[in-house]
């Protein structure tokens, strides 16, 4: 964006808001925002403690393993159900009300079935990111142009062969936009998994400094979930413009 | 493409001497229905280039696909090279009208697919890509993508990619109809020194009465509802009189004229 001729460097915005956050923090509106400056000094503080390393590693640990599984799972059923009428058929109501239902009502029925451990909390993240995947990748299988499937096939591609080499790189750039908003929603189900579930990671975290009004504490971890989630967005958002480039001439 | 004229070249043999590549026998193929073929039986000689020539709905491309495996007859059997064809397989390669390149990959990734379907190494089939690259005049854009390339550089790479697996027949769906008109005539150019140089089957379907004339050793023309082979012509005159002068052979304005005084009352 230009401003006044001067070409503005990305994400200027956030500091007119760092700056509003300021002001209003200062102007000691509400103890429920405390001003951003001592926010980011309780984060230096707490961020090097033995706690908030703990509720790091057990967060990324559930995230991570719940995305892979998200991914993984979403992919493969999304490209099947594009290529697969019958499955597609099968399917498409149930991913479309999982991608609508609020998961957090099936939360108490995870922790029946899976019990109140990291097993459950990983299942929540993959729930909560595996339909907008399948939703998505079905959408980049179905736009495929039917002669690429017919060259492979008058090649002689095996059916794996087709999918690995043909399917998946045709519908490439919808199944990068489908695990970006799919991470974001796990961001969500992590979090929501630890508090509901079992009270760990950053979820407990949460609820202890909520429970204490330590208000700046609670912004700190926020920031920190805000600004991973961001990194890996963003990240994704990098490698769907590297593919951006056939996703119009496919 | 080698792009040498033909010049001097010995009269071909006549029709009846040269053995069929492919042989189609009675096909019929129904869409629910919609009857698309019926009972069509058609001899296609090797290493000569036979045109299906016919209105829209004549169901020449149907054709082409049952004998490249891709669709199954109802009834009737293709054979090639003396087998009945059950699938695609490595004795036919096919040209695609809107090319079937791989957005995402490079012009050698795309020639070289067909390669790699057919579990060649990296090194050899790369090593064979780019010999075709050269020879369809594509030399130094092999690290661009399709989209980089015009349309009629578009086709070369697909004719690369055909001609890299060296399968006896070619079979080609309107090749050249989604490039330009001066493309399309260099295309025609270099595809009649193609067949003769290449000791290969081409089977060949247009909608471009000049164009089946001009490049074809033997045209069928096919007629819908229900579609039928209603005439087979074989040009004799003017094949090997270089290829600036057969537009202009009266044979080849001749032929041209009584297919369109056939096909005219077929077309809306």
């Amino acid at each position: 964006m230009h401003l006044y001729g001067y070409r503005l460097p990305g994400m200027s915005s956030l500091l007119v808001w760092a700056l509003l956050w300021e002001i209003v923090g200062r102007a000691d509106l509400t103890f429920f925002v405390p001003p951003l400056s001592e926010v980011m000094a309780t984060l230096f503080e707490i961020i090097g403690t033995a706690a908030f390393q703990k509720a790091l590693a057990e967060t990324a640990y559930a995230f991570f393993a719940g995305v892979f599984f998200a991914v993984v799972i979403g992919i493969v059923v999304g490209i099947l159900m594009g290529k697969n009428r019958l499955l597609d058929e099968l399917l498409l109501p149930w991913v479309n009300v999982f991608l609508s239902a609020p998961l957090t009502a099936l939360v108490p029925v995870l922790m029946v079935l899976f019990g109140f451990g990291m097993k459950s909390i990983i299942i929540t993240t993959s729930l909560f990111a595996v339909w907008i995947i399948i939703l998505n990748s079905r959408a980049g299988v179905k736009q495929i142009n039917r002669s690429l499937v017919e060259m492979a096939h008058s090649f002689g591609a095996s059916p794996m062969e087709a999918f690995f080499k043909i399917y998946f790189w045709a519908a490439l750039p919808e199944i990068l936009g489908g695990v970006r908003i799919g991470i974001i929603r796990a961001v969500k189900g992590v979090i929501i998994g630890q508090l509901l579930i079992s009270i760990v990671g950053f979820g407990a975290l949460f609820e202890l400094y909520s429970a204490n009004f330590l208000m700046g504490h609670f912004w700190a971890v926020l920031l920190v979930l805000f600004a991973l989630a961001f990194t890996i967005s963003e990240f994704l958002a990098y490698l769907e413009r590297r593919v951006s480039y056939y996703a119009a001439k496919r | 493409m080698a792009m040498s004229q033909i010049k001097e070249v010995p009269a071909a043999p006549v029709a009846t001497e040269i053995e069929s590549a492919v042989s189609v026998k009675n096909i019929s193929k129904n869409y629910g229905a919609v009857e698309a073929l019926r009972d069509m039986s058609l001899e296609f000689p090797r290493g000569q280039l036979t045109s299906l020539l016919g209105p829209s709905g004549c169901g020449k491309t149907t054709l082409l696909k049952i004998i490249a495996g891709l669709l199954e007859p109802t009834s009737g059997e293709v054979i090639v090279n003396g087998k009945t064809v059950t699938g695609p397989g490595p004795n036919r390669a096919f040209v695609f009208q809107d090319f079937a390149l791989l957005p995402w990959a490079t012009v050698m990734k795309n020639v070289a697919f067909g390669l790699e379907m057919r579990g060649v190494g990296t090194s050899e089939r790369e090593d064979i890509a780019a010999k075709y690259i050269k020879e369809v005049g594509l030399s130094g854009f092999e690290q661009s993508y399709p989209h980089e390339l015009s349309g009629g550089m578009r086709q070369r790479v697909g004719l690369a990619r055909a001609l890299s697996v060296d399968a006896d027949v070619l079979l080609m769906d309107e090749p050249f109809s989604a490039v330009d008109e001066q493309t399309r005539r260099k295309f025609q150019e270099d595809l009649l020194n193609l067949v003769q140089n290449e000791n290969k089957t081409f089977i060949f379907v247009t909608h471009s009465i000049e164009e089946a004339v001009y490049v074809s050793d033997q045209i069928a023309i096919l007629l819908p509802r229900p579609s039928r082979v209603s005439e087979i012509i074989r040009p004799s005159s003017f094949r090997n009189k270089g290829v600036e002068n057969i537009r202009r052979d009266s044979e080849y304005l001749d032929i041209v004229d009584d297919i369109w005084s056939s096909l005219r009352t077929y077309v809306e």
